[in-house]
């Protein structure tokens, strides 16, 4: 099965990719854009499900950093 | 004594690492599909790029299979310096507290640091000057050292905090403006900076880095004693 797994840092944790972002909007001319984050997506094709989290906790994401959640795409 | 420098694909930091080792003992590369430590007595994590730093940095090196000899061998005691990427791979393996995260500043910084010794008693700070700082470059990018309230509590309590940034000279935002941190048990240490990178005054300007490696060999010729 094909999944989808979104990497984002954890809130409370200064962003600075996301800080640079926002403040670049501005100047492009996209004004009123706040709380921007920047994270990691991986897709991947696993064997079963249940390898998901442990791949996650262990190698995808840091969880002492990040958060991740994972979408079953098909 | 003998020093094992661990050498990953994309390190770029480990000859100076074993150069530097070599001014105090002897010392040999280590490839990480290795997992004989040939006998080392202490190893060194070297700085540099590890598998392009992809995902995160230090994120894959921290399996490789010397590695898994490393993760033992500290575990029994042995002594283990991880610098820069070094100190990323020894967080992801869960042998140091915390996380390394994106510098603040979002800027590659490659400059001269000065750094306070804030604990002058471990097995990689015995042999430092006291009363002074440190003089030694720091060039990453991923740097900024994050961990979690109570565990800065407990590892400043538990006099962890090796070496500080000393001030004004902080640029990548890390918590307690910390470039150093060691495990509990205290023969475990990463740190930012590189020390082997200030050991002669030819190339560097400043030996300060020296005194890690020195320390280093008399905690080893101490507990052979």
């Amino acid at each position: 099965m094909r999944a989808r797994v979104l990497i984002r840092p954890k809130a409370g944790i200064l962003d600075p990719q996301g800080v640079a972002v926002e403040r670049a909007l501005p100047a492009l001319g996209f004004d009123g854009v706040e709380n921007v984050h920047v994270g990691r997506l991986v897709e991947l094709d696993v064997a079963e499900e249940g390898q998901l989290q442990p791949l996650c906790e262990k190698l995808l994401a840091n969880p002492l950093v990040e958060d991740y959640e994972i979408e079953i795409v098909s | 004594m003998k020093f094992g420098v661990l050498q990953f694909p994309g390190s770029c930091d480990e000859v100076d690492a074993l150069e530097a080792a070599r001014l105090v003992g002897d010392a040999e590369l280590i490839w990480h599909r290795d997992r004989d430590l040939q006998g080392a007595d202490a190893i060194i994590v070297p700085g540099g790029f590890s598998y392009g730093d992809y995902l995160r940095a230090g994120a894959i090196a921290r399996f490789s299979e010397a590695m898994e000899s490393v993760i033992a061998f500290a575990r029994d005691g042995g002594p283990v310096l991880g610098i820069c990427n070094g100190f990323q791979v020894l967080c992801e393996a869960h042998l140091l507290p915390g996380a390394l995260l994106p510098n603040i500043n979002l800027r590659f910084t490659s400059r001269q640091v000065r750094l306070e010794v804030s604990n002058a008693e471990t097995a990689f700070t015995s042999a430092c000057p006291a009363g002074r700082t440190l003089s030694i470059p720091a060039k990453h990018s991923w740097g900024r050292y994050h961990a979690g309230e109570q565990t800065l509590a407990a590892i400043e309590d538990a006099g962890q905090v090796v070496l500080r940034y000393a001030p004004g000279e902080n640029f990548n935002g890390s918590v307690a403006d910390i470039a150093g941190v060691c495990n509990e048990a205290g023969n475990v240490m990463g740190l930012m900076p590189h020390p082997e990178h200030a050991v002669s005054e030819l190339t560097g300007g400043s030996t300060d880095g020296l005194c890690i490696f020195e320390s280093m060999r008399l905690a080893v010729q101490g507990a052979a004693v």
